[in-house]
């Protein structure tokens, strides 16, 4: 029985791997019969939804070295014929001048949006619910061959402080709002193709007002929650050898026995180190989106990669450019954040016997405490002896 | 449990906060897209 629920997760995962999400690349064309213009291959190649190289127009705008002087006749465009100014306006490569003020005006066309789109509506739809899903199916398998990690020999009935009130606040002040976050992201990118079908457009108008309300200013509850926790974790986050026995051990879960730790042990500096490194990131480029002219960030972070790793990335981007690429990496981090998220709320429920009793009044049972955490134990019992608090 | 009840108050508090917070320093959409001149409120 356990064996064909794990037989359906494994097929879910790997039809997910086969999905067709990527534009196949068009041949080469010979432009040479228009003088390099586009040809009737490059229309229907990219009719075919094929992948079409357009620098044979993107970057054919004329050459200014090559105006006629002012004097001859009909002169001058500037070496710049009709067509190349227009390509220029279509590219966006043109230096336009304009009287109006205010961000972003001199971009005259930028062509991202589409492919933003449907990078949004397909891939990241299609692989994030797909991670999420699969990964609470591949849990919900893990709780049925594992079952609830049991404190051995039952609780032993005397408490021992594990987080103090600031500490349980700090959590929950981040976890508060993360699934907040979560919820009303995922309302905002799937909402489109999953809500609006159900409950109809002006439903979903009054939902989704909401969800971008929510989601955009409960954010900086989560960077608060998210500086707390990291002030007063990280120095029990540093790893050490210690951590490599753990890990080797498999933290015990499979072979039932309870390898030595710290506060921490390295499952959860892993958790923790997830959540500050991709928590901080999240919380870059959603600045970068709610502040997109005053934070654009995509444009220096490729110049850093491609002064280190010798890469090529462009670092001339319009604001759009930067929004979309920071809106595609704000949902892919979130994305894996929710999946690791998802796997610490389960332990902390319903995976393991005692543990949220740790961040529910901060007080586990010793024996919980001696099995999962038994140095931790240790050092506070050898302060206390001493007359210090933990 | 009281803890926890409080932290996702401050979490509302502080979501309420920030606009008004962030209007003071002229970060508010409508500072950005439109002047004062056409603004009815
Ligand atoms: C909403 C349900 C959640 C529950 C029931 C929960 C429960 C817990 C518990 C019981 C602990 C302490 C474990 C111990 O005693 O050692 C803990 C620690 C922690 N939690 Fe949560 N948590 C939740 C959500 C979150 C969220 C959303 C985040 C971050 C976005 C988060 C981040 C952390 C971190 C960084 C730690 C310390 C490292 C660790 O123990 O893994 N938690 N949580």
């Amino acid at each position: 029985m356990n064996f064909k629920i794990f037989g359906a997760a494994v097929f879910v995962l790997a039809t997910l791997l086969f999905n067709p999400g990527w534009a196949e690349e068009a041949p080469e064309v010979d432009r040479t019969s228009t003088g390099g213009a586009q040809t009737l291959e490059d229309i229907m190649a990219r009719q075919a939804q094929m992948e079409v190289d357009e620098t044979f127009r993107s970057e054919n705008l004329g050459d200014p070295a090559n105006a006629a002087p002012i004097s001859d006749e009909l002169g001058t465009l500037g070496g710049r014929s009709d067509a190349d100014a227009w390509r220029g306006i279509r590219y966006n490569e043109l230096d336009p001048s304009t009287q109006v003020r205010g961000p972003a005006v001199d971009v005259l066309i930028q062509d991202g949006g589409m492919s933003w789109y449907q990078l949004r509506e397909g891939p990241v739809i299609a692989y994030g619910g797909g991670a999420i899903l699969g990964f609470v199916l591949l849990l919900v398998v893990f709780y049925f061959v594992r079952g609830k990690i049991r404190i051995d020999g039952g609780p032993s009935g005397t408490k021992i402080e594990r987080f103090k009130a600031i500490e349980r606040f700090g959590h929950w002040l981040l976890a508060g709002s993360f699934v907040a976050l979560a919820l009303t992201g995922l309302i905002t990118l799937m909402g489109r193709s999953f809500l609006i079908p159900v409950i109809g457009l002006e439903a979903f108008s009054t939902l989704a007002v909401g969800a971008k309300w929510i989601h955009n200013n409960i954010s900086w509850a989560f960077m608060l929650g998210l500086v707390l926790t990291f002030c007063m974790w990280v120095v029990h986050n540093i790893p050490n050898k210690l951590d490599w026995q753990w890990l080797k051990a498999g933290g015990g879960i499979f072979t039932k026995s309870h390898p030595s730790a710290k506060k921490f042990n390295a499952g959860q500096k892993i958790v923790f180190w997830t959540v500050m490194i991709l928590g901080f990131s999240v919380s870059l480029s959603g600045l970068s989106l709610l502040f997109p002219f005053q934070m654009p960030m995509f444009a220096d972070t490729f110049g850093f990669m491609n002064s280190i790793l010798g890469t090529n990335f462009p670092t001339a981007l319009a604001p759009h450019e930067e929004m979309q690429l920071s809106n595609i990496w704000h949902s892919v981090v979130a994305f894996l954040m929710m999946v690791a998220i998802i796997a610490h709320i389960y332990i902390g429920t319903v995976g393991m016997e005692g543990a949220y009793d740790a961040m529910g009044n901060g007080q586990v049972d010793l024996e919980w405490a001696r099995q999962h955490h038994d140095l931790w134990v240790d050092e506070v019992q050898a302060k206390q002896g001493k007359g210090e608090s933990s | 449990m009281k803890v926890m009840v409080s932290a996702f108050v401050a979490a509302l508090v502080i979501a309420f906060l920030a606009p008004v917070v962030l209007d003071q320093f002229g970060w508010s959409s409508a500072e950005q897209y439109s002047s004062e001149s056409v603004r009815l409120d």
